[in-house]
């Protein structure tokens, strides 16, 4: 295939972005997590791999095991909420669906760090949510919401869930709405059409939408540390500290290297789920 | 007469403020193979959707045995459909697509596996059990969709359009497959298409519709023979149809006037002013000489177009009026017809009774 003037510069700058501001990046923090600290300076040039033996230590390991488990909650929850919402737009009417893609979409215009901040206005002891239930009458004392493990899960879900919706609500729409007519001639209820025809149908769309929030979820320090109180340490967290706090680079380097491990076996799985799937 | 089977009693159903179906009646009988036939747009699939209850009617009453259905969702009924695109599910294997319906029903798993053995052997796709339905022809999909609606025994199986997609040998080798599965099952068959040919080879009644309305039920034999109205005469099959004047009515026939002619034609009805005289183009007989001309009713025209078809000749002629006809005839080794030069004048006529008059209003 003869490529374009245009396509092939535009995939030259894409090639060259990633490896100047990605691949590069990366290959000097793996040589960081190979070296020692240095007293007066970040890296001494010594080699050694007890970087990575003392992330095996049970302390640290919590803190991975922690993560997962944040991020694992964080996908599920998103899962759950999205996939009805994904349904709705898939089958709602055509002029609407521009619509609510527009809405699902609009978070993105401000950063991320913004509207958690915007968050805690909410969930704050005298904050909006607080407000309207008091002089609802719904409660008598204002509830404790900031820095709460629920908090964090509703600053999680809340980033994330655009990242769901938009790839199950791809999936979904692809379903051709007569497989679930015959389902249902066929005498498939509503649990039977979503569990038989559905949800394999959109197999891919949920697989990626899991990757596309339980991925970002697990580096995402700065929801934990705002709306959690920092009170437990997740990978984002511990690796921020290792860098700014502790001066450890490669200590921190190798906190790095682990996370980009998981992430690729992650994505490696879903590859090799898609190859077979297609042949 | 025993019940009918199912029967739709004043059905309306409106889309966006257009009526699609107005006070359509209509009783399905036990094990008959009754086709809806009409024109794109006349409301026959949306009268199989009601059946199927993908969609409600605004007014009326579906019952089934003497049971109203009206508001039973789809998967409570006993009918099932073969999907115009068959709809077979993509990720699941041919045999899984035909024990779907069974699996719904909670049939003990070694019963599933003989019952959709059976249905797989009926429909000759027995070795391609555990192929994809993306593996398969067009018409062997056409086959797994019917088998995954028949293993299922529904009191009526419900056929949208479903030889349409296939190519014309093929649809007719399935139009005898279906007629023959149809008559082995017992299984009363609703059968929707716009293929005048297919409704006429497999129905044992036909329903015209068009405009979301009946014109007219009867058997194949009835419907081509003796149209109500001169849609049913011009959608089924080819038809010349003549405005004529009525000029005087006599005891069992009538005198009509049609572009300085006359025709006498035996009837038992009371014709309007004016009726339409409707010949088929097979009905007519052609001849050189008007002495060979064996009917007091006959038209004078000259050939413009000779067209061989095989198995008939199609002649189109033109009044001395202006207008044109077509006259058919079967093609054999001593036919005078392929002999006709174009340009010549013939004489047209037709055996007394084959005509067909329509009233007016009709």
């Amino acid at each position: 295939m003869r490529l374009s003037r245009f396509a092939r510069f535009s995939i030259a700058l894409l090639f060259f972005w990633i490896v100047l501001f990605a691949f590069l990046p990366q290959i000097m923090v793996l040589i960081a997590s190979l070296f020692s600290k240095g007293a007066t300076s970040f890296i001494v040039f010594e080699p050694t791999v007890s970087n990575y033996t003392r992330l095996f230590d049970p302390i640290y390991l919590q803190i991975f095991v922690d993560s997962l488990v944040l991020a694992g909650v964080t996908t599920l929850l998103c899962l759950l909420i999205a996939f009805p919402f994904a349904a709705i737009l898939a089958r709602s009417p055509k002029a609407w669906r521009a619509l609510l893609l527009v809405l699902v979409i609009i978070p993105f215009w401000t950063s991320s760090l913004v509207r958690t901040y915007a968050l805690i206005a909410l969930l704050k002891t005298k904050g909006l949510i607080n407000a309207a239930l008091l002089s609802l009458g719904l409660i008598e004392a204002p509830l404790e919401l900031m820095y709460t493990q629920s908090a964090v899960f509703i600053g999680m879900v809340y980033t994330l869930l655009p990242f769901m919706i938009l790839p199950l609500y791809a999936a979904l729409e692809k379903i051709d709405p007569r497989l679930i007519e015959a389902a249902s001639d066929l005498g498939a209820g509503f649990w039977s059409r979503l569990t038989r025809i559905t949800i394999p149908l959109s197999l891919s769309g949920i697989i990626a939408g899991c990757m596309l929030v339980f991925l970002p979820a697990l580096g995402m320090f700065y929801i934990p540390d705002l709306l959690g109180g920092a009170k437990n340490l997740i990978i984002g967290s511990f690796i921020r500290n290792q860098f700014l706090t502790f001066r450890d680079w490669p200590f921190g380097a190798a906190a790095s290297m682990l996370l980009t491990f998981m992430m690729l076996m992650l994505v490696a799985l879903y590859a090799y789920r898609e190859r077979k799937a297609g042949a | 007469m025993s019940q009918p089977l199912l029967t739709l009693k004043n059905i309306q159903k409106t889309y966006n403020g257009i009526a699609v179906l107005q006070g359509f009646d209509l009783e399905i009988k036990q094990g008959e193979f009754l086709t809806l036939l009409g024109p794109s747009g006349c409301g026959k699939t949306t009268v199989l959707r009601l059946i199927g209850g993908f969609e409600q009617s605004d007014a009326g009453e579906m019952l089934m045995d003497g049971v109203r259905i009206n508001n039973l969702p789809p998967h409570e009924r006993t009918v099932n459909t073969v999907f115009q695109s068959y709809a077979l599910f993509p990720h699941m294997d041919v045999f899984e697509n035909v024990a779907f319906g069974l699996r719904m029903k909670k049939m003990p798993d070694a019963q599933i596996q003989s019952a959709v053995k059976e249905a797989l052997e009926m429909v000759q796709l027995g070795v391609h059990a555990r192929k994809r339905p993306a593996q398969l022809s067009g018409g062997q999909q056409q086959r797994v969709a019917i088998a995954r609606a028949v293993v299922n025994k529904p009191h009526i199986l419900l056929l949208d359009e479903s030889l349409s997609a296939l190519d014309y040998k093929l649809r007719k080798q399935m139009q005898i497959e279906l007629k023959t599965l149809q008559r082995r099952l017992g299984i009363t068959f609703l059968f929707v298409t716009h293929d005048q040919e297919e409704a006429l080879s497999m129905s044992d009644r036909i329903v015209v519709m068009n405009a979301g309305r009946i014109e007219q039920i009867g058997t194949p034999k009835e419907i081509y023979e003796e149209p109500r109205t001169l849609f049913v005469a011009n959608f089924i099959g080819e038809a010349n149809t003549f405005t004529c004047k009525l000029i005087e009515q006599r005891e069992g026939e009538v005198l009509l006037g049609y572009g300085g002619r006359s025709f006498c034609v035996k009837t038992s009805k009371t014709p309007s002013a004016r009726a339409t005289l409707l010949i088929r183009p097979e009905d007519l007989r052609v001849e050189r000489r008007l002495e060979d001309v064996k009917s007091p009713n006959y038209f004078e025209a000259v050939l413009e177009q000779v067209i061989y078809k095989g198995t008939t000749i199609d002649l189109l002629l033109r009044l001395d009026e202006g207008r044109e006809i077509m006259a058919s005839e079967f093609y054999n080794e001593d036919s005078d017809a392929l002999l006709y030069q174009e340009g010549e004048r013939l004489y047209l006529y037709w055996v007394d009774g084959w005509e067909v008059l329509l009233n007016e209003a009709e």
